[in-house]
Order: structure tokens, then C-alpha cells, then sequence
């Protein structure tokens, strides 16, 4: 390299070739061009972003589907079906005896003579039960009993958890210590024996008004959702007091305090928000839990009461015609396996999707 | 030295810690410093790691109840009483501008907090005015209102933190180490802007930080720190030219000098060992493990500061 | 001129994320020459770290090398098997890395992990294995290092555990260390001993040295040469003296002005306006052109070619080429 003579003004001119540039190229650039490299992304919340996360996910998709689609059922069922679950079957007027465990989209000979006769009979979809009444239909209120408990003891265990959960994580010291013992002495008890317990006692006990909605649930119904209230919401408060503990430490509650923001406020506007996410996943996840709880629980004999069909009695009273009907426990079985399996993969899908990772 | 704004007397910030079964022994992080600060100047306030300078800060401001000492606002002790009172005088602004700000909340909700909750707007538009005021202030645009703060990059961050502080119209702001997690070419502009806002509103600030450069540039005086204690105050030029405390001597010797001639030029005096931990601290002065010039006076007992002259004060025996 | 141990040629560095191709390093070329000091500064977002790591090949999952050629002793790295790289990490080239609270392992003793480096690369096993980790702990200015190796990183200081880290990093006398933000996690007083500690292993073993750093007193103090980084290019580069009393690159310029003056400490900072480069927009022209004052049109348009102002100092700005076109056509 020869540089070393050349001046230090002007060392360039060897090494490029200027003609390439005109008076034109070194023109400053306006504030505007500069700009334009500046754009601010589009706003997003973080439950935009999250949702958009969440629906690239085929799984969680899937499962959206599948529970929309059940959902739908449920609902419009009822309406389009003209049988209802506890009615047992009959041909103008006249009881049809024949109906007995028929096999899907058949039908008994009293309704195939009416058809021939011209009459229109709505096909059993799923078949007709040992009490000659509609399967499909009871299938379907089956699953609306089962969804509601699950959905409502989702909802006690998350309002008591919440509630225990967020008081015991933001006092901490000396209340913490005590309410997480007694949580622990909770989750040590055995809940199925109580469940049993309380029913056998209830029965005895309460007496609800003839007719009412309490009496057709059943008391060991109720029951189930006193021991979901006593027990099941433990997971809960665990788990929101662990985030409420984390959450504490992060300098805006700090900031908020040193503003002059009183605990209240604080719990409200800082700290539940920032755990809104993990409480709606493991709700999510509570729901499948809770229906498959009472589908075991019915399955065994202590559930719902007749002639209330629950997806889990449901297939109770299927076991005994299992070799000749085995559609009858199949029905149930699947649906309480799309129901929980769904629910599951979609509390995954909402746990991937908005698990906080909001630094860059 | 203007009159004087805060003045701390005598402040000790203990923190229980748990040692074996049952018993506790105190971490004193703070252990008992006196200081003032100026209306409208700054203070800057250096150490290392464990020296007890956030928590100073921190406990200044009530947010740790001290444990003995108090703090005067403009000659009235800040008690648990009149804590709300000086909450509208007395503001932070805090290290890390990514989990200062709570995520879930907008620019306009993060600045519009401390007008709430002092109820210091009358009614919305008033509110959405006073807000868009302190973004101008900051140098925010009135468009990023609605926008969240995980939307901002770090420098920008800070700014709604500084305008979160300003929201209440304090006349003293402590400010933890505002600059230290943002890039270099950022750290220019938020340090303009806070000598802007002191010539602008005339806040003054206690300046907590490590990096020796910038604190000397921002503060009109300087307090070392070391494991709870302070081993020198003067003013910043004076410090810099003049250190007297050991410590002082081998911190500024120690920083790295953009300038190549220069720190290559310097002698660097460089201490032995890691400092101790604020659980197990040395009797006497907490730096004669370490310092060159230890004699026996400085096991026995430990110095408090002393003027040497021109508002310098030192604590040491031997120097 | 001595044959040059590392030679980094148009290296081009991309992650593959969810948001799209962040292009951290874009065309980034230098030599590294036996015992040389060379610092790598930059701020977030420049691609500094990722260079190194690049040379390493250690990037996470997402990144690629997908361009150029990284030439150790004549042999291109980039295309060398997880097999052979193995064989050069630990052994020609060691890293350290910036947080010392994380990268030693907790549950082993520190006598182990160094132990691990030891048995790695050399045949040295058993009592001659200890034998060359007591000598490795001493040589870092440790003492009682039998005591030292049978206890946890959790019970030593942060200045400790970096004076670890480079012992396992020194343990097969490679002839690159690369330093990523070193003694950015430490205090003021153990960077210095650090800092101390690394010049005089430097000096007695010999070995090239390539310091990344934001901290841009470290790299005054310790650096031979010096690399200035902006959006994963390199804006200047040359030796100390000229990067910081000749600067001839804006960016250069906007960070010594923003920077407290060491002869007049109370003078106004001027920061450099706008704020750090998006990686995953790269402008079409000059990384820095949207915050720099003295942008022109050129420099929107086309990436600034490399200048040579002198034997050791190079430096890609438009500006350098206007000042010679003015020369010429002033003459």
C-alpha cells in the first residue's frame, strides 16, 4: 500500500472513482426521507397479540371448533328434536314398548307402520335407552348437565381461590404463613369420601321444595357443589398467590406505592390485570377437570339422579347391555373425550399463546 | 450551598434477616448518614453493589419505614402521617424502564395514575390536558397516548417514567439509576432532559448512580458510599481533583476513561479483595479491610465525616 | 506482516424469528493478528455480540450464518462440522461471557467444572488434571486454590467467578479469547482488577484478544484496534488514538459528543436524536442515516463503501467521499 505520500487532506482519490458521484448525491436529505425509516409499529394489546398467537395454533384451533360445534348442538338440539330426554316413546298416544334399545337410525315396528301410514317420525339418531327413550336427546342433555357443573364449579373454585389466593399473597408475613397451613391441611383431605359423606348426609337432611331447581338437581348434585366449594379451590389460591408474590416484587407496584397509591388500588389496577391471563387458563383448565370429576362420580352411582341423564350415569346404565348395545356406552364415552380432550388442548393452546413475555 | 430542601439526619435502614432457627440478625444497609440537599440542585450519590445507596433512596421516601434517623422535607419530619402530603413533593424515578411501567396499562393510564390518586383534576378533560402537557414536556408524542409501554424502546421508557414523576409537581425527585440500562447515545438525552426540567421547574435531584462520568456531570455535589455508610461528600469538581477518603481515591482510579491518552496515562490503584458482605461488616471503619493506609484506630472505631474545609467532609482517621 | 490468525470475510449473521429475518450482522470483515487486542463496540442492537458468537458458532436456536467465510489460519470455520468445532472451541479459541452469576454451573464444584475444560482438550487426567487447575487458579490470582475447588460458585463474588471463568477459558492456552461484556455485571473497583488481570495474562501468554463492549472507557483502556459497530456493520475502525482524537464516521462522532468530556466535565452532552436501529427494518442505505444530522441523499440510497483515511484507520461514511469529491472538483 502507497498512501504513506500522499497527503493526509486528501487520501481518497486513489481509491475511488469520483465521477460515479455528482453535486446531487451529497445534497442533505430531508427530515421527512429520514423519517420514514422511524414508523412505530402497529398498536397491538397484549390480548390482540395473544389472540393472534393463539389462533396459529392448529391445535387450540381444532379444539375451537370441536367446542363451538358441540356447543351448537346443545343448544339447538332440543329445538329441532322433537323427543324430550325423560319421555318414553310412543306412537299416537299409545306407549311403544317396542322401542326398546334400538339401534342408531332405526325403528321400532309401531313407528315403522306409522311411517308407512304417511306419518313423519324424526330418526333416533343414537338410538333409543332400555326406557325406550331417545338417546340422541339424552345424550344431549347429558352434556348440557355436564358442561353447567363444569362451568359452575369452575366458578366457585375460581371466585374462593381468587379471593384467598390474592389476600394471603399480598399481606404475606405472618396471615400468609397461617392461611397457606390451612390450605395444606385442605388439600391432605380425601375428597371423594367427603363428597359420599355429605351426600349421605344431606339426603337425610335437606328437604327442597318440590319442583324447585335445587330438587331436580338432586342432592348429590348440591353436594358435589359444596365440596367443590370446601376443597377444589385450593389449586386455585396456590397459584394466585404465587403470581401476586412474583407480581409484588415488580418495580411499577413499587412505583405505584411511591406515588401514593394505597394497597387496594394496588391489588386492583396492578396486580389482578397482570395475573388476568394465568387465571383465565387454569379456569379453562378447571372446566374439563370438574366435568370429568362428575362424570366419575355418576359413573359410579353417586351423581346425578334419574331421570336426569348425565354423560357419566349415562354410561353407567350402559355397562350392563355392553355386549349387545355397545353404542350406548360409546356415545357418552366420546363425547365426554372430545368435551375434556378440547378443553385441554385449549387451555394449552391460551397458556402458549399469552404466557407473559413482555420484555424484548 | 441554596437553602436547603431535604435533609437527612442520622438515617439507619435495618433489615431483619433470617440466621438459624428463630433468630434474626440485622442487615444493616443503611447505616446512619446525614446529607441535605439543596432546593433545586443536585446530589449525586455514588457506590458500589451492597452500598446501601437505593435503599437510601428508597427509604427517604418512606417506602421502607426507617428504622431509626429521620428525613426533613423543607424543616417538617416526613412521618407515616403526613406521608401523602409529601408524597406530592417527594418522587422517584426508577432503574429499569422495563418493569417500572406496568404492562397492562396505557402511556396516558402510567402518567394519569398520581393525578388520580391525589385527585388532582377536577374532571376528564382537565385530566387529559394535564397529561398531554407532561409528555410534551418529556418530548413524547400526544399520538402515543393510547399506545402501551412495551410498545416504546428504553429511552422512551424512562421519559413516561420521568413523566409519571412530574405529574405531581414535586420539588424533589430521587432518581435510582435512571440511565444505566440504556444505550450510551440515549443516556445523553435523558440526561439533557433532566437538567432541562431542573432549569425549567427547578426540581432538585438526589442523583443515585455507578457510573462516576455521568454522575460528575449532572451533580453540583457528590456523597460516596460504602457498605452503609458515607465516606465523602464535596462538591463534584473538588472530589474529582481533590479525593481525600481511600476509597474515593481508588474509585476514581478505577473508572475507565474514554480517552485513550489519558486513562492509560493514569496510575491505577487497584484494592485487594471483593467487598464484604453487608451481613458480616468489618468493626470500626467498613473499608480498613481493604484500604492501603489501615491503622489500628480504624479497627477500634469508626469515623464520622468531618469538614476538612470548603464544605468537604470526610471519614477517615488516617487521611 | 505476520500471518494473520483469525480473518472474518463479508460475514452475514440472520435469525429466523416469528416477526420475520432480523439481519444482525451485514457484511462485517476484519483480521485479527496474534497477540493483538481488539475491540468490538457498539450498542445494543449492533450486532457486535453476535459476531463473536458467530466465530464461536454458538448462536441460539433461530440464527444462521448465511454469508461469508470466517478464515482461522487459512481453514473457513463456517463450514466446519459440529465435530470440529468442538474440537476449536475450548482449545484455539475460549469465550467469556458477560454474567458470571450464570454461566457456571451451580450444582458443580468449581474444582469440577474446570476439571471438565482440562480433561476436555488435553490428555492430562487424575492428579495431573488438579495439578494444572491449582496452576490455572493461581495464575488467575486466586488463592488457596485447593480450598476454591471444592466449593460452589455460589459461595465466591462476582469478581471471583469472572476470574473463574477466565482460568476455564485459559486452561488450553488457546490463541483467541473472545471477552463478551466482560466486566459489564461488575462493580467499578473489581472491573478494574479484572480488567488488570486480563492485560498481564494477555502479555504473558501471548494470545489474540477480541474485547466486545459498550463501554467505551474499557475499550479505551485495553484496546489496540478498535472496531466501531452500527446495524450489524461496521461504521470505522483503526487504532485508539485515531477512533477517538480523529473520528471520521458520524456515529463515531455522535457518541464521543454524547459522552461526558473528561477536560470539561460540566460541558452540555450532545445526543445523538432518534433512537436505536429496528433490526428487523433494515434501511436501504446507511444503518445510521435516519439519526444522523448531516445525512444526505447518498446516504439513503447506498451502504457507504470502506475508506481508507490512513494506514490503520478505515471508515465507511458518504461523508469522507464528499470531502475528496469536493477536493477534486474544488482543484
Amino acid at each position: 500500500m502507497e498512501n504513506n505520500g500522499l497527503p493526509k487532506k486528501n487520501p481518497l482519490s486513489l481509491q475511488l472513482d469520483l465521477s460515479k458521484f455528482s453535486q446531487e448525491s451529497f445534497a442533505p436529505a430531508t427530515d421527512e426521507e429520514k423519517r420514514q425509516q422511524d414508523v412505530m409499529s402497529k398498536s397491538t394489546t397484549f390480548f390482540r397479540d395473544g389472540m393472534r398467537k393463539l389462533f396459529k395454533n392448529p391445535l387450540a384451533v381444532i379444539s375451537l371448533i370441536l367446542l363451538a360445534a358441540i356447543l351448537l348442538t346443545i343448544i339447538i338440539a332440543p329445538m329441532v328434536v322433537p323427543y324430550s330426554y325423560e319421555e318414553i316413546l310412543s306412537v299416537n298416544g299409545k306407549r311403544d314398548k317396542g322401542a326398546k334399545n334400538l339401534a342408531p337410525f332405526t325403528y321400532s315396528q309401531m313407528e315403522q307402520k306409522y311411517i308407512d301410514q304417511g306419518g313423519e317420525r324424526f330418526p333416533h339418531i343414537f338410538g333409543t335407552d332400555e326406557q325406550c327413550r331417545d338417546y340422541f336427546i339424552r345424550v344431549v342433555y347429558a352434556t348440557r348437565i355436564s358442561l353447567f357443573i363444569g362451568f359452575f364449579a369452575s366458578i366457585i373454585v375460581l371466585i374462593i381461590g381468587m379471593l384467598y389466593g390474592s389476600i394471603s399473597g399480598y399481606m404475606g408475613g405472618r396471615a400468609d404463613l397461617i392461611m397457606m397451613r390451612v390450605v395444606d391441611v385442605i388439600y391432605s383431605l380425601p375428597d371423594m369420601l367427603m363428597i359420599i359423606l355429605l351426600q349421605v348426609v344431606l339426603n337425610e337432611r335437606l328437604q327442597f321444595p318440590a319442583g324447585s331447581f335445587l330438587s331436580r338437581m338432586g342432592t348429590s348434585m348440591v353436594s358435589l357443589f359444596i365440596v367443590f366449594g370446601l376443597l377444589y379451590w385450593v389449586g386455585m389460591a396456590r397459584l394466585i398467590r404465587g403470581q401476586i408474590l412474583s407480581i409484588k416484587e415488580n418495580e411499577y407496584v413499587l412505583a405505584a406505592r411511591s406515588i401514593g397509591a394505597k394497597p387496594g388500588r394496588i391489588i386492583r389496577k396492578h396486580i389482578i390485570p397482570n395475573c388476568l391471563s394465568v387465571i383465565v387458563i387454569s379456569s379453562a383448565l378447571q372446566i374439563p377437570s370438574a366435568t370429568f370429576t362428575e362424570s366419575f362420580l355418576s359413573f359410579v352411582g353417586i351423581g346425578v339422579k334419574a331421570p336426569m341423564p348425565s354423560l357419566g350415569s349415562l354410561a353407567n346404565a350402559a355397562r350392563e347391555g355392553l355386549q349387545s348395545y355397545p353404542y350406548k356406552l360409546v356415545f357418552p364415552a366420546i363425547v365426554i373425550c372430545l368435551i375434556v380432550l378440547s378443553l385441554n388442548l385449549l387451555g394449552d393452546g391460551l397458556r402458549d399463546a399469552f404466557d407473559p413475555k413482555l420484555k424484548r | 450551598m441554596s437553602e436547603t430542601l431535604v435533609e437527612v439526619k442520622n438515617l439507619k435502614q435495618y433489615f431483619p434477616v433470617k440466621a438459624g432457627f428463630g433468630k434474626t440478625i440485622p442487615l444493616k444497609a443503611v447505616d446512619d448518614i446525614s446529607f441535605e440537599v439543596g432546593k433545586g440542585e443536585t446530589l449525586g450519590l455514588v457506590g458500589e453493589s451492597g452500598c446501601g445507596k437505593t435503599t437510601a433512596g428508597r427509604s427517604m421516601l418512606r417506602l421502607y419505614t426507617p428504622t431509626a434517623g429521620e428525613v426533613l422535607f423543607d424543616g417538617v419530619p416526613v412521618t407515616d402521617k403526613n406521608i401523602m402530603h409529601m408524597r406530592k413533593q417527594m418522587q422517584m424515578v426508577f432503574q429499569d424502564p422495563y418493569s417500572s411501567l406496568d404492562p397492562r396499562m396505557t402511556v396516558e393510564d402510567i402518567i394519569g395514575e398520581p393525578l388520580d390518586v391525589h385527585h388532582l383534576c377536577s374532571n376528564r378533560k382537565e385530566r387529559r390536558e394535564k397529561i398531554l402537557e407532561l409528555m410534551n414536556y418529556v418530548g413524547l408524542n400526544a399520538e402515543h397516548a393510547r399506545r402501551y409501554a412495551h410498545e416504546f424502546s428504553g429511552g422512551q421508557r424512562q421519559r413516561i417514567g420521568i413523566a409519571r414523576a412530574l405529574a405531581v409537581d414535586p420539588q424533589f425527585i430521587v432518581c435510582d439509576e435512571p440511565v444505566s440500562a440504556l444505550d450510551v447515545s440515549i443516556q445523553a438525552q435523558v440526561i439533557n432532559m433532566f437538567e432541562e426540567l431542573q432549569d425549567k421547574l427547578g426540581v432538585a435531584y438526589l442523583f443515585i448512580a455507578h457510573d462516576l462520568l455521568v454522575v460528575h456531570h449532572i451533580s453540583k455535589r457528590i456523597a460516596v458510599m460504602y457498605l452503609g455508610k458515607i465516606v465523602e461528600i464535596a462538591d463534584s469538581d473538588e472530589l474529582n481533583r481533590h479525593p481525600i477518603h481511600p476509597y474515593t481515591e481508588s474509585l476514581l482510579s478505577a473508572v475507565p476513561i474514554p480517552d485513550p491518552d489519558v486513562t492509560r496515562a493514569r496510575q491505577r490503584i487497584i484494592l485487594e479483595g471483593d467487598v464484604p458482605s453487608p451481613l458480616k461488616r468489618p468493626t470500626g471503619c467498613p473499608f480498613r479491610t481493604r484500604c492501603r493506609h489501615a491503622a489500628e484506630q480504624c479497627a477500634q472505631e469508626c469515623p464520622s465525616l468531618t469538614d476538612r474545609g470548603g464544605d468537604h467532609q470526610v471519614a477517615c482517621w488516617v487521611r | 506482516m505476520s500471518e494473520c490468525l483469525l480473518s472474518v470475510q463479508d460475514l452475514h449473521t440472520s435469525f429466523f424469528t416469528d416477526a420475520g429475518e432480523v439481519q444482525a450482522v451485514n457484511g462485517v470483515s476484519f483480521d485479527l493478528n496474534p497477540g493483538e487486542i481488539l475491540g468490538i463496540v457498539g450498542e445494543s442492537g449492533s450486532g457486535k455480540s453476535v459476531t463473536a458468537y458467530s466465530i464461536m458458532q454458538i448462536l441460539a436456536g433461530t440464527g444462521r450464518i448465511t454469508g461469508g467465510r470466517i478464515l482461522f489460519k487459512g481453514q473457513d470455520l463456517s463450514k466446519w462440522s459440529e465435530k470440529q468445532m468442538q474440537g476449536f472451541r475450548g482449545k484455539n479459541c475460549s469465550m467469556i461471557f458477560q454474567d458470571p452469576m450464570t454461566s457456571l454451573n451451580p450444582v458443580f464444584t468449581i474444582g469440577d467444572q474446570m476439571r471438565e475444560a482440562v480433561v476436555l482438550h488435553t490428555d492430562r487426567r487424575g492428579a495431573a488434571a488438579d495439578a494444572r487447575v491449582k496452576e490455572l487458579l493461581e495464575l488467575v490470582g486466586i488463592n488457596e486454590p485447593e480450598k476454591r475447588m471444592k466449593q460452589y460458585p455460589f459461595e465466591h463474588s462476582g469478581g471471583m467467578r469472572q476470574r473463574v471463568m477466565i482460568a476455564m477459558a485459559l486452561a488450553c492456552e488457546p490463541d483467541i479469547l473472545i471477552a463478551d461484556e466482560p466486566t459489564t455485571a461488575l462493580d467499578v473497583t473489581i472491573q478494574a482488577q479484572i480488567l488488570e488481570l486480563m492485560q498481564s495474562l494477555q502479555k504473558k501468554m501471548g494470545m489474540a484478544v477480541i474485547l466486545v463492549t459498550h463501554d467505551l472507557g474499557v475499550i479505551a483502556d485495553m484496546c489496540d484496534n478498535i472496531i466501531v459497530m452500527y446495524g450489524g456493520r461496521i461504521c470505522e475502525r483503526g487504532t485508539a488514538r485515531e477512533i477517538f482524537y480523529n473520528p471520521k464516521h458520524e456515529y463515531t462522532k455522535g457518541l464521543l459528543r454524547s459522552i461526558p468530556n473528561v477536560n470539561n466535565m460540566k460541558k452540555k452532552l450532545v445526543p445523538i436524536a432518534g433512537t436505536p436501529i429496528n433490526m428487523l427494518n433494515l434501511p436501504k442505505g446507511c444503518a445510521f442515516c435516519p439519526r444522523c444530522d448531516s445525512a444526505m441523499k447518498i446516504c439513503l440510497a447506498q451502504v457507504p463503501e470502506e475508506i481508507m483515511i490512513s494506514e490503520d484507520h478505515k471508515a465507511s461514511c458518504w461523508m469522507n467521499v464528499r470531502a475528496a469529491y469536493e477536493e477534486v472538483i474544488g482543484k
